[in-house]
């Protein structure tokens, strides 16, 4: 096989890329069988292939210039948040003088500088403002989030955008690949999603830890540990004292919050003879702070940004589809493949249905909503269709229709006009769009007693 | 509004900006990160990306040794050198553009081959706590290795080709005292309860407190009076098999009050005794690592060289013979469990004094050693933190690169193991020492150029390795003709991948936390798969 000296057309300076060139333009034994090696390909990384990474923290960083340095140019950056001290440890695009500014922005700026040729762009704002037409211009996303609602959002939007042929086939052209990396501490993990036809995030929500919480009894009554001393300052004598007045929230970024939290944590913990309440825990617990250290970003980053590139180039296969790695012990690592589920609320072109009893409470339904592992919602808002009309069922998202709802709670969902095979139309933070879902009433009891 | 403005516990700045990685290693952890000075050989793309994650968190100081000039293709896959770096001396740049990152790291760059240095100036790599190298020849490695291991300074060699890359730890001895396990076993000693904890749990009376009291017990206590009852009809037995825990379970299911309809009330506090039975019944007992290290030779012929830890283990030693009575100190820990405030706290503080106890028992001990060897004072702090650990003691004894390379019968037959089993990954290791092989002899990267003359040249590098180990051919020239593919190429993700795992190791070796990986690291970044190797 020729050794693909020709020069690729957009680049003036082609040993630039001498390295990736070889992967691009030669043939494998273990290459993807549809990859034809040929200069073109990049070309296309180069000049037409849009990636949008979302993110500009830990992951993003890295991502932004893992991605610049295998060829990529247009790239695209969301981020709302703006740079912190605390995030110089690992944030490596970032310096003293850049605190308060854009991370998408700064990010973006130095990258653009570093690698020539790069023509990155910056959105700083919430991946929620960016809409559908937004995300559909790109080839692939990756995704570097400590959120995982707004992961969940992002999953939804993408899941939003497939379309379906006359016979319910997939159509292969809607789409738009996400990988996904995650770290917390020294473990971190990376996966491959192929929108409608590989395991989604909401296929696989069971792969994440339940948040840790404390019974609301051991924090008042039996504190135990130091942790339950700031949790009741927080929870509970922060709101009864009122201490910057106005009913001024918490804020676990103003150091003076903190202090004062601390300093009342302190003191009950002196009370009930409890050690070790220290700066440290009392704003880890107030922020709910996630060790990071700029090693597994690294690696976490590295390991999606090599998915990119197998994606944009086929030069290889992919991973197949999750890979789980914890560099606490020696460095291990375990890839497997994480299945689709048949009945997911986002990636299954299929009704979704909730088997309830007849003479269930509204209650009920939104409890489900929120605990039964398929749908894990935050604050569901319930509407449905009655005679034609919309009518809202309950909703806390907005406080006047909450007051106007709450009721509806308590209610007897027959009461509410839905029936056996009534659709609700439930919106949540976690999706972008609302989720219809077919009520399916259980055997009547009767049956049951009549045994 | 004034603000009620507490007094401020007053937060360095850099505190603040090391936050989320002091969660992970402590400020002890970060000061031993900040007396540790690394050096890198060869700024390459690689090299590069492992000292970016060692600068971030503030290790002491670096120094790159690199003599050659930066080159177009260096500049497209190494962040830290720009356009303007063109022709200039690699380590130079690269140094330039690392510091940026923290400006509380120090940093030197010498632009002298590693051969030279190794003939005219060897004890230069005494000052470093550990040397990182990238793309060295197959002699330089050896004479490195080598020389490195005589002086006892931890090497990290490694490659990046590719999909494939590797990295290979040299290191004499490197014992780890705080591991910090996923899963940490409690120490409870309801089997062999000191004094102090026998007299609190005997004071407890289960059928005789009101109700309220009934759901504040600990499950400890709980656990320890059920043991007690299944005992006086056992021979005052330990429960050990999975029949007898049962009726264990059984009997604390007996404890549960019920209410006047005889519905057992719900008692969060018994259902948690009942988890934790199987657990909390494991017998105390000296951990078999444990024992080796106390009983190994460095531990039991200390000389006035001994380490720190050598020491402490020699102390423990006189601990568990004597005191102990065949156990290790109490770590001094109890798990979060349903109890009164009161409850919780008494017992919480009956394990601390204890453990606190055995501490101090063997800080005398190796006060004792001390003074009879004339070394230097180990501190209580020190003694302590030990002792809290002694269940989780970590010892890597490492072998030499040298013996790896010269494929010794040992090393041989591992490597045979492997191949035959047949484990892909160490393939991939036997590719990466042929293409290393194929190098020194060609002077280039096998497939630099042609791919397709190459592969039966790299295939004869293979097929020599393999009947050094004694292995028949491999069956398919497959991976020699993927590594052909690579000639020599640096994929930038593949390299800043392995950067975050070598930095990570080097971190770990420096603040002497977390278990490094012993001692061979290879990555496939088209399978995404790894393996660790133990030369
Ligand atoms: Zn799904």
């Amino acid at each position: 096989m020729a050794s693909g000296e020709n020069q690729s057309s957009s680049d003036n300076q082609p040993r630039r890329w001498h390295h990736i060139r070889k992967l691009l333009e030669r043939s494998g034994p273990f290459c993807h069988p549809d990859f034809e090696p040929s200069p073109e390909i990049l070309d296309f990384i180069m000049d037409s292939c849009k990636v949008l990474i979302v993110g500009a923290g830990g992951l993003g960083c890295e991502l932004l210039k893992d991605l610049a340095l295998m060829g990529f140019k247009k790239l695209h950056v969301v981020d709302m948040d703006t740079i912190e001290l605390s995030n110089l440890n690992r944030q490596f695009l970032f310096r003293k003088n850049d605190i308060g500014l854009s991370k998408a922005k700064c990010a973006v700026e130095f990258v653009n500088k570093r690698v020539p040729g790069c023509e990155a762009v910056a959105h700083h704002c919430p991946i929620q403002d960016l809409d559908e037409g937004f995300y559909r211009q790109f080839h692939i996303v990756v995704c570097g989030l400590d959120s995982i609602v707004a992961r969940r959002w992002l999953n939804g939007m993408l899941m939003s955008l497939l379309q379906y042929n006359d016979d319910r086939s997939l159509d292969q052209s809607s789409v738009i690949p996400l990988v996904d990396g995650g770290t917390e501490g020294f473990k971190g993990n990376a996966r491959v999603i192929l929108p409608g036809m590989s395991a989604c995030i909401e296929c696989t929500l069971d792969l994440y830890p339940p948040q840790k919480t404390f019974p609301l009894c051991t924090i008042a009554n039996t504190p135990r540990l130091p942790e339950h001393c700031i949790e009741y300052v927080k929870v509970i004598q922060w709101a009864k004292e009122n201490p910057w007045g106005n009913n001024t929230a918490l804020d676990g970024d103003d150091p003076q919050h903190v202090a004062w939290v601390f300093e009342k944590a302190q003191d009950r913990a002196v009370k009930h003879g409890i050690s070790n309440v220290t700066y440290r825990l009392t704003q880890g617990v107030l922020k709910n702070i996630i060790p990071a250290v700029a090693s597994t970003n690294a690696a976490i980053a590295a390991c999606c940004a090599t998915e990119v590139f197998k994606l944009a180039s086929s030069c290889c296969v992919n991973m197949n589809n999750y890979m789980v790695m914890n560099m606490a012990d020696g460095v291990y690592t375990y890839t497997f493949n994480a299945e689709k589920r048949p009945d997911c609320v986002a990636c299954s072109n299929s009704t979704r249905i909730v088997e309830i009893e007849p003479d269930a409470t509204l209650q009920m339904i939104y409890d489900k909503l929120c605990e039964d592992p398929v749908f894990m919602m935050k604050s569901p808002g319930i509407t449905t269709v009655i005679n034609g009309r919309n009518k809202t069922l309950y909703m806390s998202s907005i406080k006047s229709i909450e007051e106007r709802t709450r009721d509806n709670l308590k209610k007897k969902i027959t009461d509410l006009g839905l029936y056996n095979g009534a659709d609700i139309l439930v919106a949540d933070v976690t999706t972008p769009n609302t989720i219809t879902i077919k009520l399916k009433f259980l055997e009547n009891q009767d049956v049951e007693m009549a045994r | 509004m004034a603000s009620p403005s507490p007094k401020s516990p007053e937060q360095s700045e850099k505190t603040k900006q090391y936050d989320r990685q002091l969660r992970l290693w402590g400020d002890h952890g970060q000061s031993a990160l900040e007396h540790g000075h690394i050096c890198l050989i060869n700024a390459t793309a690689l090299g590069t990306e492992i000292l970016k994650s060692i600068v971030l968190p503030g290790v002491g100081a670096i120094t790159i040794v690199d003599d050659k000039a930066v080159s177009d293709e260096d500049i497209g896959s190494n962040f830290f050198l720009e356009c303007s770096s063109k022709d200039l001396n690699r380590g130079t740049e690269a140094l330039r553009l690392l510091l940026e990152l923290n400006p509380a790291v120090r940093g030197h760059a010498v632009q002298e081959p590693t051969d030279q240095i190794l003939r005219e100036n060897p004890d230069f790599f005494k000052a470093f706590s550990v040397v990182i190298a990238t793309s060295l020849g197959e002699k330089t490695i050896q004479d490195l290795a080598q020389h490195l291991w005589n002086i006892n300074v931890p090497l990290i060699l490694c490659r990046s080709v590719g999909f494939l890359g590797s990295f290979r730890i040299q290191m004499k001895e490197h014992a780890v005292i705080e591991t910090h396990p996923d899963n940490e076993q409690t120490d409870l000693r309801l089997d062999a309860p000191f004094q102090s904890l026998a007299d609190y749990l005997d004071s407890f009376d289960i059928d005789n407190v009101d109700l309220k009291d009934h759901g504040h017990i600990p499950w400890i206590v709980i656990i320890y009076k059920a043991v007690q009852k299944w005992q006086a009809s056992n021979q005052n037995r330990w429960p050990m098999s999975r029949k007898e825990k049962n009726e264990v379970k059984s009997i604390i299911g007996e404890f549960i009050r019920r209410d006047e309809n005889d519905v057992p009330i719900n008692e969060e506090n018994f259902e948690e005794a009942i988890r934790a039975v199987n657990t909390a019944l494991m017998p105390t007992y000296l951990p078999v690592k444990s024992q080796e290290l106390l009983y190994c030779s460095a531990a039991t012929n200390l000389t006035k060289d001994s380490t720190p830890f050598w020491i402490m283990c020699s102390a423990l030693r006189g601990f568990v013979e004597g005191e102990g009575k065949g156990k290790l100190p109490v770590k001094g820990v109890l798990p979060d469990m349903t109890a009164s405030t009161d409850h919780y706290i008494k017992l919480q503080n009956l394990y601390r004094t204890q453990a606190a106890m055995d501490a101090e028992i063997v800080y005398r001990k190796v006060q004792q050693i001390v003074a009879q060897l004339h070394c230097d004072n180990i501190s209580e702090a020190d003694v302590k933190l030990f002792c809290r650990h002694a269940h989780d003691l970590h010892l890597i004894s490492g072998s030499s690169i040298a013996s790896e390379y010269q494929l010794t019968s040992s090393v041989a037959s591992y490597i045979a193991r492997h191949l035959e089993e047949p484990d892909v990954m160490m393939v991939h290791y036997v590719l990466l020492r042929a293409a290393e092989m194929f190098a020194s002899e060609h002077c280039r990267a096998p497939g630099d150029w042609e791919p397709e003359s190459d592969s039966a040249k790299l295939k004869a590098c293979v097929t020599k390795l393999l009947s050094d180990v004694s292995c028949a051919p491999f069956p398919k020239d497959d991976h020699v003709h993927e590594m052909c593919r690579y000639g020599g190429a640096e994929v930038h993700s593949v390299s800043a991948f392995l950067g975050g795992c070598v930095a990570h190791e080097a971190i770990k070796i420096v603040t002497k936390q977390y278990k490094p990986v012993n001692n061979t690291f290879i990555y496939d970044a088209a399978s995404t798969n790894t393996a660790t190797f133990t030369f």
